[in-house]
């Protein structure tokens, strides 16, 4: 429900970092380790309308952020926004989890030299991100999908072939017996013929 | 459902026909077969707190929050999970509290986190990132009917810091840090006018401070401090209005301090006037009005204040009890709950707190007696038809399990001990009475036919949706997987877990029912001190012999103490019953168990102990375990990996240990090598080593150019991996020039490393597996900034030549030399790396009966998730390009990743939250192995890793058979009719 509203909202760019306090400079930011730090603000962005088949609700409650590998969770608003604060400068990973999504980490780089600046990638296709947007690369249906019923998928189970074979015996090989038959009688008739012929040499 | 005879029988008709038919993937399961084979529960854990929803209509529901980190909102009326959130061990729960009647707010991570959720839902509706020093007891409080502002405010504090913030929005309205050193607030409270907030704090040991707050601003309006002597030891509570009750530091006194107008005037009360037993540790727990309990360890009292004079004891609960917070009934006052044990049962007793002589309830509940004491209650009150009030309660109970108890009867229960499984084994049933025949399995024909119908239009999709649920229901009836006897396959058996309550619980494998239940009171906390532990559980018996008619039995080890050195415990149960067979105090600590491979004469598994001081203990202590072990005892060694010393060493057993030489199954140790490692640049970040019970098929690997490759299969190899020390940490905390990972292959016997690699900017944390001659391991690169999976396969060189088929005939072959781990092994590596998409909780490979059936692994993903991957994918052989007999031989084109493949997640659309443990269990059946899942959920499935190909599937459609049998048959009679026809025909002409 909440994806939902996401699809038809409009997509907002965003793409916040925030220096924890406004007098930090480039100094200030080497000292990024003690508690003060920055803030890695973006959104996952579950298409809605996508969401069906295998029957569960595309729900962002159900939406985990990982930062770090499990170093911290966040969960993600109904709007899809999600944050961490006190984030020292260097290179990060993001993971989402959501089940039924496929999301590929992102690698997030805080630079300590200038302050502010971030660069964001994914990093399962390299993809440069302008903006912490998180989308799916892919829906995941973990079942088998059911053939629907079809005459060619039942001929071509054992027992269609089985069945298919026996009609074909059934059928075509009376003809072919036939056929043998004919062939059968006409070499008899040839070779009657042709001691006929011998019998006439005599 | 056939039965199995039946199916062993038509595997010979068919399972070539089934093998051409199954065109799916190994692991891949259609939408209604979920359930069928697999089964998933949900837990929370043990409950810390608990808030009731005060909603006059509407499904009534109480949020509360565990230990194992989860908040949950649960159906009062059955204690199912409305919703339910596991929040990261890194970000511990600390306070739970409702605002608005809508909103569910949680505090973590010592008050730097507050989140608010939607109390229906369960969705995240903001979180507020707080800036305080990380607190170890953090304050939240709600502001009533806040007068000031429009929406309400939330209080927080942490340390020396208080914030208020908008339950709306999350938005930080105002923010105070007090300028004290080291000052930690207490308490937060509200006059009654709401506009002002007392704050309550606490500096060093001796200073207490309060604060006069404006509620619009935050700003100071008065300030009082006063410093007492003797000092306090923390343990504060609000007694009434304003007189705190605190204990001293020497825990001798209490003291009764007024907080009023100006200054803190206090009084001394000697807490051995109160109560007599002043061992262990004190409780205060306020419960308004001036009245007190006092918890010690032995009783509860519960005490009442008069004035700031004294205290006076007016009952006591020697019994084990606990008491509730009070409640504020409307008009009547204050009410709380007293639960105590009498024998068997427990009595609810419902008090106001303004009349503390009389009683409003007392009830007798009878509960199991496996559920040890009770811990915690939580008073509810409702209005009864009559419009007088009724009263329930949650209980926690000291195996973890949550009750309501209401009218005197348990309402419901819930098992949240199998929320924090310690360790898993696994038991067989019972074998199949000669009573019960085979007949009574059978269905008769009609019914069986009418199943195998139904099932026949649900595959060919004809079946509409009524037909679905009666094929539903059909399959789950089908009580054969839920029987308590052991099957020809060998997937009913009972899994044996141990919870971290001391609560051995066997449930079946069929459905996840739990079929007996036993708190071990040796792992019980006793009343005076020591908390103790359980550790491990092993399978003990397991008689083959049916003859013997003897149950198997399980081993339980604990110990009985926090710290390494306290003694163990040995419990010893019957597999079959649960009930406790031998329990005994061990008089040596644990800190390594061997189970090794022998028995004794009556089938006890030998298990060797080592204590802290390297000695070790043999067990069962019986003369003819003595005389089995001592036969092989020359043969036996172990090691040990001692990560804080960074150091792994190999021992050998010598006879007699050192200090007591008359205890002749106590052995000494003697060290034959060590590998230290230097701790500047190498950390010990994991070690694995083969499962004890693996099997392996064959030694020999053909490859496509029908050469041989000789796997090195050694019982004593163990994969090492250390990180560089700043690659310990998380990710983003180190650069790649300083991280690195370096993998050993060691050789536990010798201490010879077999191989070693290193990989430059790899990080931690490192997950493994190890299985046959290969190990898997996972990490991340901080280069590519992702996470790899790398394979290391070793094989035997010394063997190589044996391929001559000559050589095998006249008998040149090496195949009989014996093996020794002192010879120099000549061993070949190979091994690759592949790419990775995600973070990995737990790894584990797939076990089946004789190690025929190609393995998987079991990857616990961060999403909670299980997937199974091909070993085949992680082939150090894969090459870009692989050559036409690489191909027939089965070897995939490398990639740079590792696919993930969505329907080669085993647990599907489930997720079992906070994943700990995957365990792999075979079946009978080769092809078949029995999947357990745990973390705060439980997840159970049958996974075949190459297919079914021993058996048919449940999906085998036998109606469809019979249908071409009967079709088949008729064709024959309607051709042979035509024949004679056309014979007769024929004549005639």
């Amino acid at each position: 429900m909440a994806a939902s509203s996401l699809c038809h909202g409009h997509l907002l760019l965003f793409l916040l970092v925030a220096v924890a306090s406004a007098f930090l400079g480039t100094a200030a930011a080497h000292q990024a380790g003690s508690g003060e730090g920055y803030t890695i603000a973006g959104r996952v962005k579950i298409d809605g309308a996508s969401a069906k088949g295998f029957g569960l609700p595309a729900k962002t409650s159900n939406t985990k952020v990982i930062l770090n590998g499990g170093q911290r969770v966040t969960f993600a608003r109904p709007d899809g926004y999600f944050a961490f604060h006190n984030v020292p400068a260097g290179t990060h990973l993001i993971e989402v989890s959501s089940i039924g999504y496929f999301f590929s980490p992102v690698r997030v780089d805080i630079s300590a030299r200038n302050p502010g600046y971030i660069q964001a990638a994914l990093t399962e296709t390299r993809r440069v991100l302008n903006e912490l947007v998180l989308e799916p690369l892919k829906e995941e249906q973990y079942y088998e999908v059911r053939e629907p019923f079809s005459v060619m998928s039942l001929l071509k189970s054992p027992m269609g072939l089985m069945v298919g074979f026996m009609v074909l015996m059934v059928f075509v090989m009376p003809k072919l017996m036939e056929n043998i038959v004919i062939i059968n009688a006409g070499s008899t008739v040839a070779l009657q013929f042709h001691s006929f012929l011998q019998h006439l040499k005599c | 459902m056939a039965a199995p005879p039946r199916r062993s029988l038509l595997v010979l008709f068919a399972g070539l026909l089934v093998f051409a038919s199954l065109a799916t993937r190994a692991t891949a399961i259609y939408e209604d077969q979920v359930g069928l084979a697999d089964w998933h529960q949900k837990y929370i854990g043990k409950v810390k707190q608990a808030v009731y929803h005060s909603q006059k209509s509407g499904r009534r529901r109480v949020v509360v929050l565990t230990e194992e980190n989860v908040i949950s909102s649960l159906d009062l009326r059955s204690g199912d999970i409305f919703w339910r959130h596991v929040i990261d061990k890194n970000d511990p729960l600390d306070q739970l509290s409702l605002s608005h009647g809508k909103y569910v707010l949680t505090l973590s991570s010592g008050g730097t986190i507050l989140r608010a959720w939607n109390l229906p839902d369960g969705q995240m509706i903001w979180e507020t990132n707080l800036r305080t020093s990380a607190a170890s007891n953090p304050q939240l409080h709600v502001m009533s009917n806040n007068k000031v502002a429009k929406d309400n405010l939330v209080l927080v504090s942490a340390g020396r810091w208080i914030y208020a913030v908008s339950s709306i929005d999350g938005a930080i309205s105002w923010e105070k840090e007090f300028s004290i050193d080291g000052l930690e607030i207490k308490r937060i409270l509200q006059s009654p006018e709401n506009d002002v907030v007392y704050a309550l704090g606490l500096a060093g040991s001796s200073k207490l401070a309060l604060y006069h707050l404006s509620a619009k601003t935050g700003e100071i309006l008065k300030d009082i401090q006063e410093s007492l002597p003797g000092g306090l030891c923390g343990e504060t509570v609000l007694g009434c209005d304003n007189v705190l009750v605190a204990l001293d530091k020497a825990r001798s006194s209490l003291l009764l301090i007024e907080l009023k107008g100006e200054r803190i005037s206090y009084n001394k009360v000697l807490v051995s006037d109160l109560v007599q037993d002043l061992s262990g540790s004190f409780k205060l727990q306020s419960l308004s009005n001036g009245v007190i309990s006092l918890q010690t360890s032995s009783s509860i009292s519960l005490l009442k204040l008069k004035g700031t004079d004294g205290l006076e004891v007016i009952q006591r609960f020697d019994q084990p009890a606990a008491v509730s917070d009070s409640l504020t009934i409307t008009e009547k006052g204050e009410a709380f709950a007293v639960v105590q044990h009498l024998g068997s049962e427990i009595e609810f007793i419902v008090k106001f707190t303004s009349d503390l002589s009389s009683e409003i309830i007392r009830e007798k509940v009878n509960i199991d007696q496996n559920r040890g004491n009770v811990e915690k209650v939580f008073l509810n009150s409702y209005i009864r038809t009559d419009k007088s009030h009724g009263f329930r309660a949650l209980v926690v109970m000291e195996d973890h399990s949550l009750l309501l108890i209401q009218q005197g009867e348990v309402v419901w229960s819930r098992e949240d001990g199998l929320a924090s499984i310690v360790d898993v084994t696994t038991s067989e049933l019972p074998v199949e009475k000669d009573g019960v025949s085979v007949a009574d399995v059978e269905h008769n024909l009609f019914e069986w036919l009418k199943g195998h119908m139904l099932k026949l239009k649900g595959t060919l999709m004809l079946a509409n949706a009524d037909e679905v649920a009666a094929i539903q229901a059909l399959r789950l009836k089908s009580s054969e997987k839920n029987k308590m006897t052991r099957d020809h396959n060998g997937f009913r058996k009972l899994l044996v877990v141990l919870t971290k309550a001391g609560k051995v619980m066997a449930l079946h494998t069929g459905d996840g029912r739990v079929i007996w239940s036993n708190l071990l009171p040796s792992l019980r906390a006793s009343r005076f001190g020591g908390t103790p532990s359980a550790l491990r559980i092993y399978q003990w018996q397991v008689p083959h012999n049916i003859v013997m008619r003897e149950n198997p039995s399980v081993l339980v080890v604990g110990k009985s103490g926090a710290e390494s050195s306290t003694p163990g415990v040995f419990s010893i149960l019957d597999s079959y019953s649960g009930e406790e067979l031998n329990s005994m105090k061990l008089d040596h600590s644990v800190v390594q168990i061997i189970p090794l491979t022998l028995k004794d004469s009556s089938e006890q598994r030998v298990h060797l102990i080592v204590d802290s001081n390297s000695n070790a203990h043999l067990y069962p202590k019986s003369p003819d375990a003595l005389n089995v072990f001592l036969h092989e005892m020359s043969n036996l060694y172990f090691y040990s990996v001692d990560i804080q010393a960074n150091v792994i060493k190999g021992y050998s057993l010598q006879k007699s240990c050192g200090l007591n030489l008359g205890d002749e199954y106590c052995f000494s140790t003697k060290e034959l090598w060590s590998i230290i490692f230097p701790s500047d640049s190498e950390r010990i970040a994991i070690s694995e080593t083969r499962k004890m019970n693996e099997v392996v098929h064959t030694q020999a690997k053909i490859i496509g150019d029908h050469d041989v490759m000789y796997k090195y299969l050694s019982k004593n190899l163990v994969f090492v991996a250390t990180l560089s020390p700043k690659a310990a940490g998380d990710i983003g905390s180190a650069l790649p020039e300083e991280a690195s990972l370096v993998a050993y292959l060691i050789d536990a016997v010798t201490g010879r490393i077999l191989h070693r690699v290193t990989h430059h900017g790899a990080q931690g944390p490192v997950h493994a597996v190890l299985s046959e001659n290969w190990v898997v391991y996972h990490y991340f690169n901080l280069r590519a900034h992702r996470f790899e999976m790398a394979v290391i396969e070793i094989y035997d060189q010394s063997r190589a030549d044996n391929k001559d088929v000559m050589k095998l005939v006249l008998g040149k072959h090496n195949l009989s030399a014996p093996i020794t781990s002192y010879a120099r092994p000549e061993v070949a590596v190979k091994s690759q790396s592949f790419f990775f998409t995600h973070s990995v909780k737990a790894m584990a490979v797939t076990q089946t009966a004789k190690g025929i059936t190609s393995k998987q692994l079991l990857i616990g993903t961060i999403g909670d998730q299980v997937l199974a991957l091909d070993k085949r994918y992680l082939d150090p052989r894969r090459s870009v390009n692989p050559t036409q007999q690489e191909k027939e031989e089965g070897i995939i084109p490398l990639t740079d990743s590792l696919p993930i493949i969505p329907q080669s997640f085993v647990t599907h659309s489930h997720q079992v939250e906070a994943l700990r443990g995957i365990v792999s269990i075979p079946s009978k059946l080769e092809s078949t192995t029995l999947v357990f899942t745990y973390g705060v959920d439980l997840f159970y499935t049958q996974l075949a890793p190459s297919r079914t190909y021993d058996s048919l599937t449940d999906e085998f459609s036998y109606a469809l058979l019979l249908i071409t049998i009967a079709v088949l048959v008729g064709a024959i009679i309607v051709t042979w009719i035509w024949s004679e026809k056309k014979e007769l025909r024929d004549k005639w002409r």
